[in-house]
């Protein structure tokens, strides 16, 4: 089966008002698989993967040059913002619950695009936590405040969340990185079950995690794309000397 | 005396004072609670619990006098209406767009205005209402302008300030994280500011709202430049009538008052001072809910 391109990035710069953040990144992200983004603190890791949907936009000075497409379309070009971020949705590093209701936090997005049923958002809400794999702890607490619940189920919660408005992919900036182990298994886990069905981009400091979970990788430095390919690969024999010093913890 | 000594004393000396200006705002509030409730206590004892709260007719003059001061409670009550009606919902739309909406410059004049605004005294608001908004109201409303609804639009412009800073600071205060997670979800910003980051700012937003309402009922000078200050037990479709508020009723009268009747103003300002505590009460036991 030939792998078909959900994302694909051509010469993409960016800035910070001065500060050039990425430099000239190219690459293919594949449909329905995991691609972990590796690097350093301050590479750029954050900044691309929020360039894919544009939550850029929101930071003050910031500019972006390339092309970025996803399924063959420009996201800079027709398509409307709000229409993007629906089918590219996020997940942060640190989980950020609406202070409201489990359920309402879930109905949040389907509401947002125009879904007003109660039938039909009872519906989402169940298979979204069910997708996230926390309906069975949360089944009975829907009317509670989603503050109410632990870290862990905080970020799954917010997967389920960013599930409800079924996206195409799924970026996640380090989501398990404010977790305990076992979260952190429990999240892992769902993210491999997720694959079938959505695209996902994750960004992680945690080797082991990107061996465990992801497809393919690439390692950045200083806003540079150093290497990109099969995670195997990479991790196995990588071809740039700057790629092996930091995956063997060689590196500031 | 050593050196040591009298750095002791002077340390001791500072404590005091630091103890003897804290308790004089204590000692104060408690000299007005005993005073209060010495003086008015027993005029509302004399004149009857039930009749002083719920007699509809206050006419010192006559002869017996009668004391009942529903009319001002009610009169008190709609002016409050009132001013929430029009202050509450003005304020936090202000208070959304300048913390969500307003570009930088004209963040700055807004912000200069509403200090101002809340700056200026009573009196000058209460001419600003005898001169523009009294005649405003006799030309498009009808009646003579002196009137609840003057008052309540008044009193709605004085609580402004109040609402618009606390709230404002409330919304600035919920992480832009809950924001972004909705606008990640494919949320407007008009949809994420309304839908999420104002329910998140609630808590402060009500905290506002009360403290607005606790200058609304308390407010005196500006009320009774405008409000027509007539002791009459009023229906809510006459707003465009007269009212006498409790405040109005204890300046308006104590000046020449004498025995009871000067005891029943007391009074009345017992009930102020009731209703005031019971808006705190409100306020605290929503700041408790928040966890602050
Ligand atoms: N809003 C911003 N304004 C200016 N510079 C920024 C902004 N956000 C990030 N940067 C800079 O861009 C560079 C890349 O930041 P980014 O957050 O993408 O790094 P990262 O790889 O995600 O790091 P970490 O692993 O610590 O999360 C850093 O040098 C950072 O200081
Ligand atoms: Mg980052």
């Amino acid at each position: 089966m030939a792998k078909t391109n959900k994302f694909s990035l051509k010469n993409v710069d960016l800035w910070y008002n001065n500060f050039q953040a990425l430099k000239n990144i190219n690459m293919n992200i594949p449909s329905n698989e995991i691609t972990a983004f590796i690097g350093p603190s301050g590479c750029g890791k954050s900044t691309l993967i929020k360039s894919m949907n544009r939550m850029n936009d929101l930071v003050e000075g910031c500019k972006i040059t390339g092309s970025i497409m996803l399924d063959d379309e420009s996201i800079h070009g027709h398509i409307d913002v709000n229409a993007l971020r629906k089918r590219v949705g996020m997940v942060f590093q640190k989980p950020n619950p609406f202070p409201m209701s489990i359920f309402d936090n879930i109905a949040y997005g389907p509401r947002t695009h125009g879904i007003k049923s109660k039938f039909k958002l009872n519906d989402i809400v169940e298979k979204s936590l069910r997708d996230a794999a926390i309906w069975d702890e949360l089944k009975d607490r829907l009317k509670k405040s989603a503050l109410s619940l632990s870290g862990g189920q905080q970020q799954r919660l917010c997967i389920a969340r960013a599930l409800s408005v079924q996206p195409d992919v799924l970026l996640m900036d380090e989501p398990t990185s404010a977790l305990d182990p076992i979260s952190t298994a429990k999240i892992e886990e769902l993210v491999i079950n997720l694959k079938k069905d959505y695209t996902i981009v994750i960004v992680t400091h945690n080797m082991q995690q990107a061996v465990r979970i992801s497809d393919n990788t690439g390692f950045f430095l200083l806003g540079e794309m150093i290497e990109y390919g099969d995670t195997q690969q990479i991790f196995s024999a990588p071809s740039d000397k700057r790629t092996e010093d930091y995956i063997t913890g060689r590196f500031g | 005396m050593g050196k040591r000594s009298l750095a002791f004393n002077k340390e001791l000396a500072a404590k005091i004072l630091f103890a003897l200006s804290a308790s004089a705002a204590i000692i104060a509030v408690g000299l007005i609670c005993v005073f209060l409730f010495v003086q008015g206590l027993p005029a509302i004892w004399n004149i009857g619990v039930i009749n002083f709260l719920t007699g509809t007719v206050w006419q010192p003059t006559w002869n017996p006098p009668l004391y009942g001061i529903l009319p001002m409670i009610v009169g008190s009550l709609y002016v409050m209406a009132g001013a929430i009606l029009f202050g509450v919902p003005i304020g936090i739309f202000a208070a959304v767009f300048m913390a969500k909406f307003c570009p930088r410059p004209i963040y700055k004049v807004l912000k200069l205005a509403i200090n101002l605004l809340a700056g200026i005294p009573s009196v000058v608001y209460g001419y600003f209402g005898m001169v523009i908004l009294v005649p405003f109201v006799r030309e498009n409303f009808g009646g003579n302008g002196n009137s609840i609804l003057t008052a309540s639009i008044l009193l709605g412009m004085m609580i402004l300030p109040t609402i618009i800073s606390i709230s404002e600071s409330a919304i600035r205060a919920i992480s832009s994280e809950i924001y972004e997670g909705a606008v990640a979800l494919g949320a407007s910003h008009e949809r994420a500011t309304f839908r999420v980051v104002l329910p998140a700012a609630k808590s402060g937003v009500m905290a506002s709202i009360i403290l607005g309402i606790g200058r609304a009922v308390g407010e005196t000078m500006a009320v009774r430049m405008v409000a027509g200050n007539q002791a009459i037990l009023r229906m809510p479709h006459e707003f465009l009538s007269g009212a006498r508020t409790l405040t109005a009723n204890v300046v308006l009268e104590l000046g020449d008052a004498y025995g009871d009747h000067r005891a029943a103003l007391i009074a009345t300002g017992v009930v102020l001072f009731v209703f005031i505590m019971l808006i705190n009460a409100l306020f605290s036991m929503l700041k408790k809910k928040d966890g602050v």
